[in-house]
């Protein structure tokens, strides 16, 4: 590294503007990840897996919320491969007949979906909080770390669990089927704010003292556009991180969830409820309708993990 | 060091107060207690009646000091399903729960550690990579889903343990039935308590690694190498005591995750605990079973977290002064 290659956080005030393409081609992130096999290995199946999930609708050979295509009949026919299987069925088909592959990228879907919208409600809740708490500091930022304090002492799971069973006691007489979903993502975000506030609060308190928020200050600028305008853009570089470890660790809170009976419907049903369907065969000899539900989560969660652990090393400067 | 652990004590105090708050509100304003205890063809008289018996019409502030003070008492009104107290519906089901934690949390020590000063001490060795990479896995994997897994293959495909249940539990005394006194109680336990505890024990492993790695490099294992100890000496005694402090302090906070994570284990197993209780409670919109769990587990969060606290500065002199000022 002799040359002056730009760093991520991007403090190139003096170079000759260059196009952020031609500064991402020549930027140390782009060379650490070609460098790791795992994590390039990993970020293709992320994408595969996300893009497969997007267009279902276009890939899947059924539609498994399509009444007219699913018969009874069909119900419980094994995976290619094994005896009684049926070539239109790749991996089997579950209690209802439904096609399992097309089952997976349709839960895989809703699995998905649940898990960015938490997180962007997590990261957009904590982030405000925390730059709240940060730059006014005082009383308010002493109430809300304590109130992030006493969130830290419970696990995510058991408050999310905690929240969807609150919320549906609110809102108990509305219809489940159509908020169940956003019931669902409210507790999970609701849940993992404390991670970005308490970072977001760290690099504030840091940035409030440099110059150039003074000098805004000075000019009479209003907090809250200093806050968000000049701040904000300085204190996001770790949030990206936390953002992809959160968004494997929605993504199975969702699935434990759905799997214990509170999550998705099972009319509209994420992997998780697709796993939990398939317990009740597992006695019975149809593994496959758990196990391969189970085996597409397990593979989306460590490639996201992986990521995650990519980039928390790649922008930590400090194991450079 | 007396500040430090009164500030904790206060501290604590303060969360459980926040927590009897949120619990009493749920109790009182979620759901109306009176339209679940009574039929549809209830009047509007005796619903009155039965309002200011159950004590509803008096100040909010003077409820909720009936219910603090009856929570402390063990009194947390009755379950809208059940129709029994909560109080006797937690108590049956806590044995079985409080033995799966620390059924896990034995396995979880018991592997952990000793693969922890494995893999810090042979880093290159192909067991190392093996252990971390498998750990990488079961991180990865969600414990309802590793359940799952065991089941297939220890339970149907194999037929070695049982899959669901506690196996015969013995009475002792008149409210705790163990089920580590007979044979079918052993074996039912082993899967639970392996599902349960890997998550942790993957945890304890990389922890007790890093520090080793970190412990390794100091002038103390230098100058005990130079005296002419023993390996086994150096490691055990010099490295391994030195690398306690973390091991403690996530271990125990790793308890109360344990008592969370005991719900979807017990789903997973049919296991008779808490976590089965209340997850049946969320389901049904059953508040004073779900105030009353969320009362109980925040007690013993906060309880383990203040021994954890103190336990840190007791062991640790160096943090003393440091902490005591925060």
């Amino acid at each position: 590294m002799t040359d002056n290659t730009p760093t991520v956080s991007g403090s190139e005030a003096s170079e000759a503007p260059r196009s952020a393409m031609a500064r991402f081609l020549d930027s140390d992130l782009l060379h650490s990840f070609l460098s790791s096999k795992v994590t390039v290995l990993a970020a293709f199946t992320t994408v595969v897996l996300m893009l497969a999930a997007l267009f279902a609708p276009l890939i899947a050979p059924f539609n498994p919320f399509d009444l007219a295509q699913i018969s009874i009949l069909d119900a419980r026919i094994p995976p290619i491969g094994m005896e009684w299987s049926d070539s239109r069925y790749l991996l089997g088909t579950d209690d209802q007949g439904r096609d399992l592959l097309s089952g997976i990228l349709y839960g895989m879907r809703i699995s998905l979906a649940v898990g960015f919208l938490s997180v962007a409600f997590a990261a957009v809740l904590g982030i405000s909080l925390g730059l709240i708490s940060g730059y006014v500091g005082g009383r308010t930022d002493a109430i809300i770390m304590r109130i992030a304090e006493v969130q830290l002492t419970f696990p995510a799971i058991l408050l999310a669990l905690l929240i969807d069973g609150i919320a549906n006691g609110i809102f108990g007489n509305i219809d489940r089927e159509t908020w169940a979903i956003w019931i669902l993502t409210f507790s999970i975000g609701l849940s993992f704010w404390v991670q970005y506030a308490r970072t977001v609060r760290g690099s504030t308190l840091v940035e409030k003292n440099k110059e150039y928020v003074q000098a805004a200050r000075v000019i009479g600028i209003p907090a809250w556009i200093i806050m968000i305008r000049h701040v904000l853009p300085n204190v996001l570089g770790p949030v990206l991180v936390i953002a992809t470890i959160n968004l494997a660790l929605a993504i199975i809170t969702e699935a434990t969830l759905s799997f214990l009976g509170v999550g998705v419907p099972s009319t509209q049903p994420s992997l998780g409820t697709l796993i939990r369907i398939g317990n009740d065969f597992l006695f019975s000899g149809e593994w496959w309708i758990a196990i391969f539900p189970g085996l597409a989560l397990a593979i989306l969660v460590l490639a996201v993990n992986l990521l995650g652990d990519w980039l928390r090393d790649a922008l930590n400067p400090k194991l450079r | 060091m007396f500040g430090f652990i009164s500030r904790r004590i206060a501290m604590a105090l303060v969360v459980m107060f926040v927590v009897a708050l949120i619990s009493f509100l749920l109790f009182r304003f979620v759901g109306d207690p009176v339209n679940q205890m009574v039929g549809i063809e209830t009047t509007p008289e005796q619903r009155e009646a039965l309002r200011q018996r159950l004590g509803l019409n008096d100040p909010v502030l003077v409820q909720f000091f009936r219910y603090v003070l009856g929570a402390i008492q063990f009194d947390f009104g009755n379950s809208y399903q059940f129709k029994q107290p909560v109080a006797d519906l937690i108590g049956r089901r806590l044995p079985a729960t409080l033995e799966l934690s620390f059924a896990s949390a034995i396995f979880a020590l018991l592997l952990g550690i000793p693969m922890g000063v494995y893999t810090g001490l042979n880093r290159d060795s192909w067991l190392s990579k093996m252990f971390l990479s498998v750990s990488l896995v079961g991180i990865s994997l969600p414990t309802f889903f590793i359940g799952i897994l065991f089941i297939f293959f220890f339970s149907v495909t194999l037929q070695w343990l049982p899959s669901f249940g506690r196996g015969e539990v013995v009475a002792l005394g008149s409210f705790w039935d163990t089920g580590f006194l007979t044979i079918s109680g052993l074996k039912a336990i082993i899967l639970p308590a392996i599902t349960l505890g890997l998550y942790q024990m993957t945890l304890i492993m990389r922890l007790i690694r890093a520090e080793m790695l970190e412990v390794m490099r100091t002038d103390h294992i230098k100058f005990a190498r130079a005296r002419g100890l023993p390996n086994r000496s150096v490691y055990y005694i010099h490295a391994l005591k030195n690398t306690m402090v973390p091991v403690i302090t996530i271990t125990g906070l790793q308890l109360g995750s344990i008592i969370a994570f005991a719900i979807i284990t017990e789903t997973v197993f049919q296991w008779p605990g808490m976590g089965i209780l209340f997850l049946q409670a969320v389901q049904n919109v059953d508040i004073p079973i779900m105030a009353a769990y969320l009362l109980l587990t925040a007690f013993i969060f906060v309880f383990i977290n203040l021994i954890v606290d103190i336990l840190y500065v007791v062991i640790d002199p160096r943090l003393r002064t440091e902490r005591g000022r925060a």
